[in-house]
């Protein structure tokens, strides 16, 4: 009995190094054979992690065993962990720019709802692209404020009332720094904070330094969006009374490949191809029609 | 103009309200040039130097300048490119002060000009509007003038806004195409009279209005490559291009018609002064043709886009069903949301995406020896790089001296008798040396084609030279063919140069083995891949 309880402690304790996966470590591997094999045992990290103030959301061999802290866990991570460096007026509005990309980063990474679905799917995202995508879906929005009322400017002295998306628009998206460094007020600052994080908890793992640094998903990510933080983010739209309901086929179509178009030379042909950012460095191409 | 409410509480009417659309533009349109002034303002208030006497809503509006016209299609300005432009003129209007306080005052101009202190690194500004109900809400209105965007390269560079543009033309809120149309009219008017100073600020004007047409029809493709169902083809964008269409046709004719009488005139103008500015002029209207011509060549190429386009999105494989939008059911639904709203399914979100992180729980021990630990000394250069010290490698020769004067003394056959590979072999082993039987076999190759000019350089009287004959070498090491090896004497070549054209021509003074050598072209080259399979094989 006592050898079991270290076993599923030891199972865990492989689940809380997130960069770990089971096909690097022996002992992991069997650990989570044995949890797919053996309901007691499984049974007895459920208790285990439960006691801890965890949940298992899924064992795997691809994935390992992904824990995430429950409410007010010591292992939950949360946006004021790391965006707590703004101070002043412009508090709320970066924790909610950082809340916002992780967002956006994880809508791009699975770019439709069968993507989330299937566990062999890797995403590839990278910060201009996702950038570009929230961007342009600030662009839509605004159009639609646009059409409906002629006063599309906020209301002065009241943050709170502001739509989210001025806040992301209004947001330069790049910038020039002392230290040739990313300005991290900026929006690709944010972003590229938050997939840093992501690489750190084993969610995403660089490919490549283009288009401000490229990344492709791990199988934990996807367990973790699709298991809780979808839902757990819906339930709160849900509460406050937003449903958006679609057909199910996706709002964002993925195109495979980019044909040169006119006057368009290759991408990353020659500098002259530099549109601005939206156009041409997402490695997945999105286009989205709300 | 807005009637202000009556105190009889009297609702104001529909033409009221339509009014107020005006008054918030013309409010905005004021607001824009509120960067502006705020230069000239905070000037004094700059430390380290006296900087009032630079006019710097002057310099401002050069900055501006200098951005939009290097904007084209795909790229904006490089920050150190407007900077080397801007700090001549900020050295003109204080000729007395130190260079570095000139490009001091233009890095202030242009960072002012971005906001760089700003997190949104942009200005706003208040302004109110009255309701139907007679209700007054103030409203902020956002705005950039210069923004800083990064090309795929990640090399940053600036783009002036539409709103810096309209500041700069100084016509706020205005039909592109009609207020081009009179700056052109201005402009001819001007020349005629031979007023090149105003007619040199009506072209510009007319090359910003080019620039804003130009970006318009950019940003309109732009989005049409991300989703054609965003952009109207049906009516707005066929109605933009046929306008402009029209547009550059008009302006193409007329600005080409300016610019011969502007030559014209440059060419027979008697006042220096007069003929320089009729130059400039030439320059900034040779500009604005480019620029059209650009333009048309986009706007004829953008029905070839939207038809690409269309055949990408639309007929792109339909995505399977299944699971929660992320983009569609969270990311939209929660950027529309007002921010103190937002906040809630966003923050919601976090925790379960970012997943578990491990706690860190210093022992007290620890933290007292963090805490007491000297902090880091950074050096900026990093440490210091050890200069390798790398001696020259050579590979020891595979044969030594000994082996080498064995062999060859047993290739120092004589010139009449030449003798057979197997001999030597069996000669060399006699010796009772391994290695001088192989170096014997690889001379013996390499006599199969002999470097006939090297040797006559170096001054060599004889070469060796080997010659299959068709026997076959039968040896337990190795294969190939029993090359016959003899030396050949080298002669000089005959004076007349085509006899030099051969190397036949060199040894054909060789005695004995020469007979076999006549035959050699072809046949030397035969037995070259004879042996060499051969010797392998051993």
């Amino acid at each position: 009995m006592q050898e079991a309880a270290r076993d599923a402690a030891r199972l865990l304790s492989f689940g809380l190094r997130p960069r770990l996966v089971p096909a690097r470590d022996v002992d992991y591997r069997d650990l989570v054979r044995r949890y797919l094999r053996d309901n007691g045992f499984a049974a007895l990290t459920q208790a285990v992690a439960a006691g801890l103030g965890l949940v298992v959301l899924d064992v795997s061999e691809r994935a390992g065993i992904v824990p995430v802290g429950a409410e007010d866990s010591a292992f939950a991570m949360r946006v004021g962990d790391y965006a707590r460096r703004a101070g002043g007026e412009h508090r709320a509005a970066d924790r909610l720019l950082h809340a916002l990309a992780q967002l956006a980063v994880a809508a791009l990474a699975y770019p439709r709802p069968a993507d989330l679905a299937d566990a062999s799917y890797v995403g590839r995202v990278s910060v201009h692209g996702v950038d570009a995508f929230v961007r342009e879906a600030c662009r839509v929005l605004e159009e639609r404020a646009a059409e409906e009322d002629h006063a599309v400017d906020p209301p002065l002295d009241a943050p709170r009332l502001e739509a989210a998306w001025r806040l992301y628009a209004r947001r330069a998206s790049t910038g020039t720094t002392r230290d040739a460094r990313r300005l991290a007020g900026s929006t690709t600052g944010i972003v590229a904070r938050a997939m840093n994080v992501l690489v750190e908890s084993g969610c995403l793992v660089p490919v490549g330094e283009e288009a401000g640094g490229t990344f492709r998903t791990t199988p934990r990510y996807q367990v973790q969006v699709r298991e809780l933080a979808a839902d757990a983010a819906f339930e709160e739209l849900l509460a406050l009374g937003v449903v958006t309901v679609t057909d199910g086929a996706g709002t964002v179509r993925v195109l495979d490949d980019e044909p040169v178009l006119p006057g368009v030379p290759a991408p990353g042909a020659t500098d002259a191809s530099a549109t601005d950012a939206s156009a041409t460095d997402a490695s997945v191409r999105v286009a989205a029609d709300v | 103009m807005i009637e202000p409410p009556a105190p009889g509480d009297r609702p104001p009417t529909a033409v009221g309200l339509v009014g107020d659309v005006g008054m918030v533009r013309r409010l905005k349109a004021l607001a824009l040039t509120g960067p502006l002034h705020d230069l000239d303002t905070r000037k004094a208030l700059q430390s380290g130097a006296d900087l009032t006497v630079y006019a710097m809503a002057e310099l401002g509006l050069h900055a501006i300048d200098l951005v939009t016209v290097a904007m084209d299609f795909d790229r904006g300005a490089d920050h150190d490119q407007v900077l080397r432009r801007l700090v001549p003129l900020a050295a003109a209007q204080a000729p007395g002060r130190a260079a570095t306080e000139h490009e001091r005052v233009a890095a202030w101009v242009l960072h002012s000009l971005i906001n760089v202190g700003n997190v949104n690194r942009g200005f706003d500004a208040g302004y109110g509007t009255l309701h139907a109900d007679g209700r007054y809400e103030r409203r902020r209105f956002d705005f950039k003038l210069l923004v800083e965007l990064a090309d795929p390269h990640g090399e940053i560079y600036l783009r002036a806004t539409d709103e810096a543009v309209t500041v700069l033309v100084g016509a706020l809120d205005t039909d592109i195409t009609s207020a081009q149309v009179a700056a052109e009219v201005a402009l001819d008017t001007l020349i005629r009279r031979g007023r090149l100073a105003d007619a040199r600020a009506a072209a510009e004007a007319a090359r910003y209005r080019t620039v804003q047409y130009a970006e318009q029809l950019r940003r309109q493709l732009d989005a049409t490559r991300r989703n054609v169902l965003a952009v109207d083809w049906l009516h707005a964008v066929p109605a933009l291009v046929d306008e402009a269409l029209t547009h550059v046709e008009q302006r193409y004719r007329h600005e080409t018609a300016i610019l011969t009488h502007i030559r014209r005139y440059r060419d027979s103008a008697d006042d220096p002064d007069h003929k320089r500015q009729a130059a400039d002029l030439v320059t900034i209207v040779g500009d604005c043709i480019r620029r059209h011509t650009q333009l048309q060549a986009r706007l004829l190429e953008a029905g070839a886009v939207f038809r690409a386009e269309q055949d990408r999105q639309q007929f792109a494989t339909a995505p399977a069903r299944g699971g929660l939008d992320l983009h569609a059911q969270l990311l939209v639904p929660t950027l529309a949301l007002p921010a103190g709203d937002a906040e809630r399914p966003a923050q919601a979100f976090f925790p379960g995406a970012v997943g578990v992180r491990a706690p860190r729980a210093p022992r007290i021990l620890d933290l007292v020896d963090l805490l007491l630990r000297p902090p880091v000394e950074r050096d900026p250069l990093g440490v210091e790089i050890v200069e390798a010290e790398l001696s020259a490698f050579t590979e020891p020769p595979r044969f030594d001296d000994q082996t080498w004067a064995g062999a060859l003394r047993l290739f120092d056959v004589d010139p009449a008798v030449p003798r057979r590979l197997s001999a030597l072999l069996a000669d060399a082993r006699r010796a009772g040396e391994r290695d001088v039987a192989e170096l014997v076999v690889l001379l013996a190759l390499h006599a199969v084609s002999p470097r006939i000019d090297a040797a006559r350089q170096a001054g060599d009287e004889t070469l060796a030279v080997a010659v299959d004959d068709g026997t076959e070498l039968d040896d337990p090491e190795f294969g190939g063919a029993d090359l016959l090896v003899g030396r050949a004497r080298l002669v000089t070549p005959a004076p007349p140069p085509g006899a030099t054209a051969t190397a036949g021509t060199a040894v054909a003074g060789a005695e004995a083995a020469a007979a076999a050598a006549a035959a050699a072209g072809s046949g030397a080259a035969a037995a070259g891949t004879g042996v060499g399979a051969g010797a392998g094989g051993g």
